[in-house]
């Protein structure tokens, strides 16, 4: 019973570890999932719709493609591929978190991937990186993912209730919030292997596919544009 | 405006939506898992993937937007070096909104 309890004590300590880690991100997101929730009533979209758009993709950048997206008129195919295009990047996130929740049972990780935002692989990535076998435990993983999913829910409902009272979110700099917060998390990996190769190929990349094919594929290309650099200087290294 | 009599569909393009959203964030998972042990190429391209995927959300939007844009991702490169995430941000965005007001 004690050593049970202990584990359970130790598990509370990682949820709660996790949770605070999380504060910060929580505080920078908020806005946009007042923002989302404002922009989707303001298109037409019932209070229902708006907040099961979120409790059910809870997938930023797509959730506001797909108001875009569907607000011209296009078959129903259309706006599903956007959305595909705008989260294909999860696919590469979820490659290298399942190395990370290799521990968790089925249900876990089935629910670890459901919550599997950009906020949380760039957390969840952090404290692996920190462990000596690059793992990170569930109940830290979950400790971030549930309170952004609450936070993410909430906000849409908030903003949908009271999103008329954000009129100008550009005067408010909430428009660009999130390439400087992605910046901010970028430059905690600078002391990694090959960091300055990544960020000029999927840079330039990024920045030719955005001039040439347009959003969304800037994205896509230019993170594989990084991928591949990193894959294809590692190919003289040794084998252990 | 939606049309009206749509919502029945808009709620099941909500739900395709959603379940292409949860094919993408398994997906990688349930592929990458067949193999046993990893290519050293393939082990560094998956290391490489946070920082290959950030890139692209910041470059395009900090060149392509105006100067008080650019100044602020040039600060908040800068200040990352010396300041925690929250303060970081927070100055950034300041920056950003007091360089809208002067250009």
């Amino acid at each position: 019973m004690q050593i049970e309890d202990s584990v359970k004590a130790a598990r509370g300590r990682e949820f709660m570890e996790g949770a605070r880690d999380t504060l910060p991100i929580l505080v920078a997101a908020a806005p946009f999932g007042i923002v989302f929730g404002a922009a989707a009533v303001a298109a037409g979209y019932s209070l229902y719709e708006t907040v099961l758009t979120s409790a059910a993709m809870f997938a930023g950048a797509s959730q506001f493609v797909f108001i875009e997206v569907n607000a011209q008129a296009v078959p129903a195919w259309m706006v599903v591929l956007a959305v595909f295009a705008i989260n294909f990047r999860h696919i590469l996130y979820s490659a290298s978190i399942g190395r990370r929740i290799a521990a968790m049972s089925f249900l876990q990780k089935a629910a670890a991937f459901f919550l599997l935002t950009d906020i949380q692989f760039a957390g969840a990535e952090a404290r692996a990186a920190r462990d000596p076998h690059g793992r990170i435990s569930a109940a830290y993983y979950f400790g971030m993912g549930i309170p952004i999913y609450v936070m993410w829910v909430a906000t849409a409902v908030l903003g949908a209730l009271f999103g008329k009272l954000i009129k100008h979110p550009e005067q408010w700099g909430l428009d660009f919030i999130l390439p400087i917060y992605f910046l901010a998390v970028l430059m905690g990996f600078r002391t990694r292997e090959r960091f300055v190769l990544i960020v000029l190929a999927s840079g330039i990349v990024s920045m030719l596919a955005y001039k040439t094919l347009g959003t969304p594929w800037h994205i896509s290309l230019g993170a594989f544009a990084g991928i591949g650099a990193a894959s294809f200087t590692a190919r003289g290294r040794t084998v252990a | 405006m939606l049309e009206s009599g749509s919502h029945g569909d808009i709620t099941a393009l909500i739900i395709v939506m959603a379940l292409v959203t949860y094919l993408t964030r398994i997906g990688g998972h349930l592929v990458l898992s067949r193999f046993k042990k990893l290519d050293p190429r393939i082990e560094a391209g998956l290391e490489a993937v946070p920082v290959a995927v950030m890139t692209p959300l910041i470059v395009p939007p900090a060149l392509t937007n105006g100067p008080a844009e650019a100044i602020a991702i040039l600060f908040v490169c800068v200040a990352s070096m010396r300041l925690g995430a929250i303060p970081t941000v927070a100055l950034g965005v300041a920056v950003l909104v007091a360089g809208r007001n002067l250009f």
